[in-house]
């Protein structure tokens, strides 16, 4: 410090004045709106490492694009996964389900029968796809953003929108936010509304799996805001130190609420980039396209069973929605970025390389939106005869003192007696309809 | 009332002088635009503050506590930072050492917890280390408290996690009209101090009656918030009703639950409303419980180990002879904040009511 100028003596000092840089993203509300600057590559350029290459061979990947579907509908280059045509059916099925699901939940809390929910759309590939190319006993740590892993992996949606609901049937018993799902039987972690905290988790549970010589695999997934927290810095660490079969998915979506990628970083690097710097396998994937999502996921899930180490995947894609159902995101950016996104829609892109495969049509397309539509209607009212939130039918009062503990020690039996003796006080014969207990 | 005692009058700073002539309509304003005036108004008068946090630039934060300010102050005093509280109360620490005033925003209180260490271990102790070469003279807003069906991460009231560290002030308002003197005072102190906004409160006082209306803050005198600077001194309470029965001790959402349940019973009170838990007012605690002879405490948080302990323990031993019932406590319960069963957690009318019946049975 001594030998260092004061600052406030500073005017008239030669050395130019130091300025600060804040971030600001392209486009803001009603610009125009043109991504000739996102450099996105051609499908099928890319070649496809060996599984167990070693990490400081695959810089280039961490900076260009993995990507098979091309404009032209096809399949391209050694990243195709080449699956069959009844499999792309089936993924495209649970994307157009997600996408069904997210329409009628989000209506139904506008609606008043939650309180809150976010949407997935434009995203679904980073979860369906890459959930499929992961065996269903790998054990995953989501955000709150992977609803399309639930219903690829067969999780009931009676069960979700119970949840959303947090009715009596809900079986995280009406404790947590609406979409913060936990199923141990799908291998889904339960999830947490404190960002990639799941992170350093999902590698600890691959750490365990290495340890008992199990044949599982753990994966994560995390928004690109959110590689902010430290977390995410113990989740690559911890990761490259005992070479953990683990999967760090970041799905970048451009936004974190109403903060662009810039303030997580993207100015000046890309998020599979930090891969480099921790001698992890890191890959930049078209989120958009289903096929590279599946061929990534697959190619690192590979990877991690054959002990060959952990892989950071930036999936490259973008939010179409707002944030949640609080969000108006038409009040930080313009709502042109969605039509015009470099990377299409990921559903639209699997259903026209389909029907470019003559494996299906826009009749049969219609066909299966109609009826995904109609069946989550149908759930949403088999859900609702078990209440929707704030009308009562919730789960019994003295369930809001269990799971503190395994055990209920006195404080909490006082506090539980409180409750439901207070509840009596309010409605001295009960409510109509009402789940028995107090 | 000691309201008008505790607080310095509403001043001007000498390049906006009242124009004497046409005296201003009267300007009230929610408890967001309250703090968000007293940011303005700091932000004019003392170039050394700035503001920053997650989504509190262009966009203005998520509850547009920062609107219009980066429009206003530029980019390089108002701004959004990476999703990292860590990041965000460390770089505060390095500003302050700088000599910048910043004033941090966490997006809820919930969301606090990863920048605990850079608060406790360092925010706090600056300046006990240091022997007083470095302070950190950051004021971290944070909207605390729930009521709004915000699940177990939007709804937290951990104000007990920072009074219990040495070298934190805790600030708590509960109407507009204090949380814009109080914001501004706590920008100008030069210890960290922590300001948990009651978002419940944000829009409309609430009566804990979560299925009758809310009326906005423009119906009460409280929202009466004049322009320009005045302060509210950190660590002198609020006399918000004066009665003879009871002393009732509380802060930000609960103070206005506990005058509406006070209001319904007819029951007499002197309502504390705390403001600052630390420092804290423990005159005006002691002339209220040696005026009436009895105590409840109300909050939110949970029970144990909660500031309802360390009020319990310094009134019984400040003023055990002049009680006439045990002191009582009423808070929320020992549990994570459930999301359906929010208003079996919340201390509502039911909880205070019993309470208050208990400590005035003889
Ligand atoms: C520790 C923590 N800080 C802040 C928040 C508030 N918050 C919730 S979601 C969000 C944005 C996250 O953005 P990103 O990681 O990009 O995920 P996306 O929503 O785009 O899927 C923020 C700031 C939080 N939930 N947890
Ligand atoms: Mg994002």
């Amino acid at each position: 410090m001594a030998d260092r100028p004061d600052p406030q003596a500073q005017a008239g000092h030669n050395a130019p004045g130091l300025s600060l840089h804040v971030p600001e993203p392209k486009f803001r509300p009603g610009d125009a709106v043109d991504f000739s600057h996102v450099d996105v590559g051609e499908p099928g350029k890319q070649p496809r490492p060996d599984e167990t290459c070693a990490p400081e061979t695959m810089r280039d990947f961490a900076y260009g694009l993995v990507r098979v579907l091309g404009d032209d509908n096809r399949a391209h280059g050694p990243w195709d996964p080449k699956l069959d045509p009844e499999t792309l059916r089936t993924m495209l099925g649970h994307m157009a389900m997600t996408r069904a699901f997210d329409e009628r939940m989000f209506r139904g809390q506008r609606q008043g029968k939650t309180s809150f929910y976010m949407k997935c759309t434009g995203e679904e590939a980073t979860s369906v796809a890459a959930s499929m190319a992961l065996a269903s006993d790998d054990m995953v740590f989501p955000s709150y953003r992977q609803q399309g892993i639930l219903i690829q992996r067969g999780y009931p949606l009676i069960e979700m929108i119970n949840q959303i609901y947090s009715n009596r049937g809900d079986k995280l018993k009406g404790r947590q936010l609406p979409i913060m799902y936990s199923s141990k039987e799908h291998s889904f972690f339960t999830i947490s509304g404190n960002l990639a905290t799941q992170t350093p988790q999902a590698v600890g549970w691959a750490m365990a799996s290495a340890i008992k010589g199990d044949t599982r695999i753990a994966a994560t997934w995390v928004g690109e805001g959110s590689t902010a927290e430290g977390d995410f810095h113990s989740a690559c660490l911890f990761a490259t130190v005992y070479n953990a079969p683990v999967i760090l998915n970041v799905i970048n979506n451009q936004w974190a609420i109403s903060s662009f990628s810039g303030f997580a970083g993207a100015e000046r690097t890309t998020f599979a980039a930090r891969a480099l710097g921790y001698g992890l396998a890191g890959l930049r994937v078209d989120g958009n396209d289903p096929l590279a999502c599946y061929a990534a996921e697959q190619w690192a899930a590979n990877r991690a069973r054959a002990n060959a180490g952990p892989t950071l995947i930036e999936f490259f894609t973008y939010r179409a929605e707002g944030h949640s159902t609080s969000d108006d995101p038409s009040g930080y950016r313009s709502a042109q970025e969605r039509e015009e996104w470099p990377l299409g829609d990921p559903v639209m892109r699997l259903k026209n390389h389909l029907i470019e495969l003559g494996e299906w049509d826009e009749e049969r397309q219609e066909k299966m939106d109609l009826e995904a539509a109609e069946h989550v209607k149908k759930v949403t009212k088999e859900a609702e005869a078990n209440g929707i939130l704030g009308h009562g039918l919730h789960h019994p009062f003295r369930t809001m003192f269990e799971d503190v503990f395994e055990e209920l020690p006195w404080h909490l039996k006082e506090q539980a007696e409180q409750a439901i003796h207070e509840r009596e006080t309010k409605f001295p014969g009960g409510l109509p309809n009402e789940g028995k207990g107090a | 009332m000691s309201e008008t005692e505790t607080m310095s009058a509403p001043d001007q700073t000498p390049d906006q002088a009242p124009n004497q002539a046409e005296a201003k309509p009267e300007r009230r304003l929610n408890m967001i635009e309250a703090i968000n005036d007293a940011l303005d108004i700091s932000m004019q008068r003392d170039e050394n503050v700035v503001v920053m946090g997650e989504d509190v630039g262009y966009f203005g934060g998520v509850f547009r506590c920062t609107a219009g300010l980066q429009e206003k102050h530029g980019k390089n005093r108002v701004f959004d930072t990476p999703i990292s509280e860590c990041g965000i109360i460390a770089a505060a620490v390095g500003m302050g050492a700088y000599g910048l005033r910043p004033v941090p925003e966490i997006q809820f209180a919930d969301y606090i917890y990863p920048g605990l260490d850079q608060l406790i271990s360092e925010a706090a102790r600056l300046r006990y280390r240091s022997a007083a070469e470095y302070i950190a003279p950051m004021t971290v807003r944070s909207p605390f408290g729930g009521g709004i069906f915000g699940g177990q991460t939007h709804s937290q009231s951990p104000e007990a996690i920072f009074a219990h560290v040495s070298g934190l002030k805790t600030v708590i308002p509960a109407t507009p009209y204090d949380a814009k003197g109080l914001l501004i005072s706590a920008i100008e102190d030069n210890d960290p101090v922590i300001f948990f906004e009651p978002k419940r409160i944000y829009n409309g006082p609430f009566s804990g009656y979560y299925d009758k209306p809310v009326q906005p803050w423009k119906k009460f005198d409280q929202s009466v918030v004049p322009e320009g600077h005045y302060t509210i001194p950190l660590g002198k309470a609020r006399l918000a009703t004066e009665g003879e029965q009871v002393t009732i001790l509380a802060y930000g959402t609960m103070v206005h639950v506990v005058e509406a349940v006070c209001k319904e019973k007819g029951i007499e009170a002197d309502v504390l409303d705390l403001r600052t838990i630390v420092p804290l007012d423990i005159e005006a605690i002691e002339a209220s419980v040696k005026k009436t002879g009895r105590c409840l405490i109300v909050h939110e948080a949970t029970r144990t180990a909660g500031f309802g302990a360390e009020l319990s323990a310094l009134v019984t031993e400040r003023c055990f002879y002049h009680l006439e019932a045990p002191v009582e406590r009423v808070t929320g319960f020992d549990t994570p904040y459930p999301h359906s069963l929010e208003w079996a957690y919340f201390p509502g009318p039911i909880r205070i009511g019993e309470a208050l019946d208990k400590i005035l049975k003889d």
